[in-house]
């Protein structure tokens, strides 16, 4: 005897478990359980298998593992007593870990247990092939239990009716054999196999059309009848829920019902008068009786039109809706929402009562309705709704701001009948719940803005106002900045001032304190100063009394730890003090952003609207030699407008961000530095969260007439104060050179890591895909390719779609393309990223297989090739 | 198949038994189960019996001390499965009664048995107290 086994009781281990204090004490009695039950497992005790089981099932629950138990359940199972096969087949339920070779060695046990003599072992077999049968097992075990269906014993037959519908889940091909056994299920007086037989009939019309036809012919009257039996029988204390009897067999039957009269006609006249019945004479002051006019209404909505139950049904909703019970109001929601679809116009009565939910105290009835409220919105009701869900953002609990701003949000987009609406409504959400809101949400309000130039006044002056009540909201403060530093002049002079303003004064100083103070506000983050910075750069010319003072600020963050703050305020200081005749172009408004090209980015950038999602951009430790200096790029891209287009197909408007068109730097740097094109805004805003792809170009440019030293180089020259730059002047020269902007760094070609030729990687008649190549100093197996498609022929393309494949040591990452639309005869291209990382670096080059979908003239086309001419060492 | 779980967890939120009708991983279960226990934990007696949790809707109904909790799909009728779960106390009460969360601990294996006659494969098997409790009533005296 296994001095181990014999151990301890069942009982035992669980008062054991029980007195433990900590985790770490638990665990250790665990520990030790398991040890001994795997002792006793190795030296095969019989004696303690049954207890040994028992054990482990609790030690799974939890949350142990227990794998080591699953030989044991086959034994027991195999075992001829039935307390041993009872456990057994229990154990293989629970500690089962879909292991396909345990279920093949068990499906013999089962097969022999299925034609057991006795009725108790065959349920227990069948409860078991229910509960875990795979495909492979509902084909060897699937005639038997066919067999079973007509077994003498009832409670035989209802479990076999459930083990049929696994079946024709795992293998919809067995269905049609099932489909006359279980309509001999439904004539059964039994009411656990009437149960299981209308739930079989269910599952049968849902994966066969055949047998959904026939229950149409054969068994409607057949249900309908037994739908009546029921609701009229006398009292029958075995089901009796609550004065109902059977209240579960009465929602099968009507969900079934349901399914039989989708979209046909004739079976929902059948089946008119019994629902009519039992939606009028169900008690509803009881929760079973809830639940079965809960059925019937989803039933009435789902069947064929007939005016008379539709509104029975609303009615019944009605009563939920204003029910003193949650639960029942919950329902409610849940089935107007169905309902909507329907019959808008019945669920609109109810929007008062529908409203008062969102502000209920509970969180599932307020998400509810809140959804539902959603889908109310149209054109005609967006204005009142969306003031009283504003209204309540006020008062809401913090927890729900999030879910209703964002709801809040979109409908606003979705329906905003007027810009003025738009901007005051989002206006009122970022100062009640500026926190909440999400990036793209705040990066469209600026695109509208900027798209209603008789609205720049009002907003500004709305704006300013506002950040004076709710100056804590992060977004409303940069959208704020982002105002003033565009529109500041307007706000001084109350430029189109509309007559519901009333007119405010703000003096230049004004203006600037509020930048300024959000740049020192402690709860800041990167992308908010960033844009703080900029803003003052263009106040600084558009209010040129405070040019000085903005001087002062700019210099005083020159010493910032942050390198990005303290890379701009460097830059625009040195714009501010010596390069006045420029300034004024350099900081021009903005060009209008185009709403098409940003829903569109907003659309197919997914993987981009994660990374701006997830909350505060990266910050960015000084000195790392990783800075996302690829917004900076674009903010200097000093390169003329018409070298900047072909790289990005007009995608990148916004890359020129200061507007100019100084020089002809025909850097070839920039045009390689792969504008981060993760979306229009952030290269806009310039800050942190794109990719840091082209981490040294912008600190290359400015050393451009350097000899190409490292990008830490620059770094050290730019990087620690102001004395320190007075004495490196060569550093300070550069940018001067380059915000100078003459000729100078013309033919310097700039690095950028090794160059790499661009290649042409695909030809053929119709289609030319080059690709140009540039890396990342920090991590030469990574190779950011940028693919450019030109079409050859004289149609347009349409859905284009280019896809690539690589070998296993190859990782790729493709961005979304510029376009789907492909001009014909070479009057433009399409551009879209991928990004390489070769693990084989240095021993094995680039290969990929391309594919290349398209539609010429209504036909799809396509082409694919492999592409092995990349240059070596990528 | 519409129950996709049944838990029973008490006020400390420790499990006390679990079952569910399809396949997760131990990790999963664990976190399923932590973070569906802590919304649960955290409503109060007015607030309505349905929490919904990632993909799932979970009715949940508290009976002294010990929290019933049945995970389902938004095709089930939360208020049905309400009643489904006191169904199974008043079935647990007939067998132990006045059942308790040290009955269920200390008899799991029973407490299993008799949600095998109540539930098989997600859907509802049996509403009767005496059919669900006979083959259990059998095995006692046979042993």
């Amino acid at each position: 005897m296994n001095p181990f086994s014999s151990g301890t009781r069942l009982r035992d281990m669980i008062r054991a478990i029980r007195a433990c204090k900590t985790a770490a004490e638990e665990r250790a009695v665990i520990r030790k359980e398991c040890a001994a039950i795997r002792a006793a497992i190795s030296e095969d005790d019989q004696e303690y298998r049954h207890r040994n089981l028992a054990k482990l099932m609790f030690i799974h629950m939890l949350g142990y593992p227990t794998h080591f138990g699953q030989m044991e359940c086959l034994k027991l199972i195999a075992s001829p007593g039935f307390p041993e096969k009872r456990i057994g087949y229990l154990g293989l339920m629970l500690l089962l870990d879909e292991r396909q070779e345990v279920l093949m060695l068990v499906t013999n046990s089962i097969k022999q247990d299925l034609n057991h003599t006795n009725q108790y072992i065959v349920g227990l077999a069948l409860c078991a092939l229910g509960n875990i049968c795979s495909a492979e097992m509902a084909r060897d075990l699937a005639p038997e239990v066919e067999r079973l269906l007509q077994f003498r014993d009832p409670n035989v037959r209802k479990k076999a009716a459930l083990c049929t519908i696994r079946i024709i889940k795992k293998v919809p091909d067995l269905a049609e054999n099932f489909i006359t056994p279980a309509v001999a299920l439904l004539k059964e007086k039994h009411h656990g196999v009437l149960l299981t037989g209308v739930q079989l009939c269910t599952d049968l019309s849902k994966v066969s059309t055949e047998a959904l036809e026939y229950f149409k012919k054969k068994s409607i009257d057949g249900l309908v009848k037994v739908l009546r039996d029921l609701a009229n029988s006398p009292y029958s204390p075995e089901y009796d829920i609550s004065g109902i009897t059977d209240p579960f067999l009465h929602i099968r039957l009507l969900k079934f019902l349901r399914v039989l009269g989708q979209g046909d006609v004739d079976a929902s006249d059948t089946m008119n008068d019994i629902l009519a019945q039992v939606a009028t004479k169900t008690e509803a002051n009881k929760n079973a009786g809830n639940a079965i006019l809960y059925e019937c209404v989803a039933t009435i909505m789902s069947i064929e039109d007939n005016g008379g139950l539709r509104v029975l049904a609303v009615n019944i909703l009605g009563r939920f809706l204003s029910s003193r019970d949650n639960n029942i109001r919950y329902v409610a929601l849940n089935m107007l929402m169905k309902a909507i679809t329907l019959d808008s116009q019945a669920v609109q009565r109810h929007r008062a009562t529908i409203l008062e939910c969102v502000k209920d105290s509970d969180a599932s009835i307020r998400k509810r309705a809140l959804e539902l409220v959603y889908l109310l919105v149209n054109e005609n009701n967006v204005k009142s709704l969306t003031k009283e869900l504003i209204d309540y953002l006020e008062v809401s609990d913090q927890e729900f701001k999030g879910d209703l701003t964002a709801k809040i949000c979109s409908i606003v987009e979705k329906f905003s009948p007027e810009k003025r609406w738009y901007i005051d409504q989002m206006l009122k959400v970022l100062s009640e719940a500026g926190n909440c809101v999400k990036d793209d949400v705040w990066h469209a309000l600026i695109v509208v803005i900027t798209n209603a130039p008789n609205l720049h006044g009002y907003t500004v002056r709305s704006l300013y106002k506002a950040v004076q009540t709710a100056g804590e909201q992060e977004t409303l403060i940069r959208v704020a900045v982002w105002c003033i530093g565009e529109y500041g002049d307007l706000l001084i002079s109350n430029a189109g001032v509309l007559d519901v303003e009333n007119p405010i004064t703000v003096t230049e100083a004004d203006a600037v304190d509020v930048v300024e103070a959000a740049l020192g506000r402690y709860s800041s983050d990167l992308t908010t100063r960033a844009m703080c910075l900029i803003a003052l750069l263009k106040l600084s010319s558009r209010f040129p009394s405070c040019s000085k003072r903005i001087n002062d600020i700019v210099r005083h963050h020159k010493g910032s730890f942050v390198l990005e703050l303290q890379q701009r305020a460097i830059e625009f200081n040195s714009i501010i003090e010596k390069h006045q005749k420029i300034r004024s172009a350099l900081v021009e408004r903005m060009p209008v952003l185009d709403e098409a090209t940003f829903s569109g980015r907003r659309a197919g950038s997914v993987p981009a609207a994660v990374s701006t999602s997830q909350g505060d951009p990266p910050k960015i430790p000084n000195g790392v030699a990783k800075p996302t200096s690829a917004p900076l790029v674009d903010l200097l891209d000093l390169s003329s407008d018409d070298i900047a287009a072909p790289a990005s197909s007009g995608g990148d408007f916004l890359q020129d961000l200061l507007g100019v068109d100084v020089s002809p730097v025909s850097s070839q740097g920039t045009n390689q530095t792969q504008k981060s094109g993760t979306d229009v805004l952030l290269d806009l805003l310039s800050i942190g969260t794109p990719p840091a792809q082209s981490s040294s170009s912008a600190l290359d440019i400015l050393s451009s007439s350097q000899d190409n030293k490292s990008s830490v180089d620059v770094l050290g020259k730019l990087a620690p104060s102001p004395s320190a730059q007075a004495s490196t002047p060569v550093g300070n020269s550069s940018v001067m050179d380059l915000l100078g902007g003459f000729g100078t760094s013309q033919s310097v070609p700039v690095t950028n890591g090794p160059a790499f030729p661009a290649i042409v990687a695909f030809e053929s008649s119709s289609l030319k895909v080059t690709f140009s190549f540039s890396k990342e100093p920090a991590s030469p197996q990574t190779t950011l390719i940028e693919a450019q498609f030109m079409n050859k022929s004289p149609d347009v393309y349409s859905n284009f779609i280019f896809q690539a494949a690589v070998p296993k040591f190859l990782q790729l990452h493709l961005d979304p393309a510029s376009s789907n639309t492909l001009p014909a005869s070479g009057n433009g291209s399409i551009s879209q990223k991928l990004r390489v990382s070769n693990s084989q670096h240095g021993k094995k080059s680039l290969v990929m297989r391309v594919r290349i979908n398209y539609k010429v003239n209504d036909k799809d086309v396509l082409e694919e090739g492999q592409i092995s001419n990349f240059p070596r060492d990528l | 198949m519409g129950i996709r779980f049944v838990l029973m967890v008490n006020k400390q939120g420790q499990t006390r038994l679990a079952q569910y009708y399809e396949y997760l991983n131990l990790e999963e279960r664990r976190t399923l189960e932590g973070e569906i226990v802590r919304k649960c934990l955290a409503r109060t007696e007015q607030q309505c019996s349905f929490v919904e949790h990632r993909n799932y809707k979970v009715v949940y109904r508290r009976y002294a001390s010990l929290f019933f909790l049945v995970g389902v799909d938004n095709e089930e009728n939360e208020l049905a499965i309400l009643e489904f779960i006191h169904l199974l106390v008043e079935t647990m009460d007939r067998h132990f009664g006045n059942v308790c969360e040290l009955d269920i601990m200390f008899h799991l294996e029973k407490a299993h048995f008799m949600l095998e006659e109540m539930v098989m494969n997600g859907c509802i098997v049996e509403t009767s107290k005496s059919n669900i409790l006979s083959p259990i009533q059998l095995m006692d005296k046979a042993s």
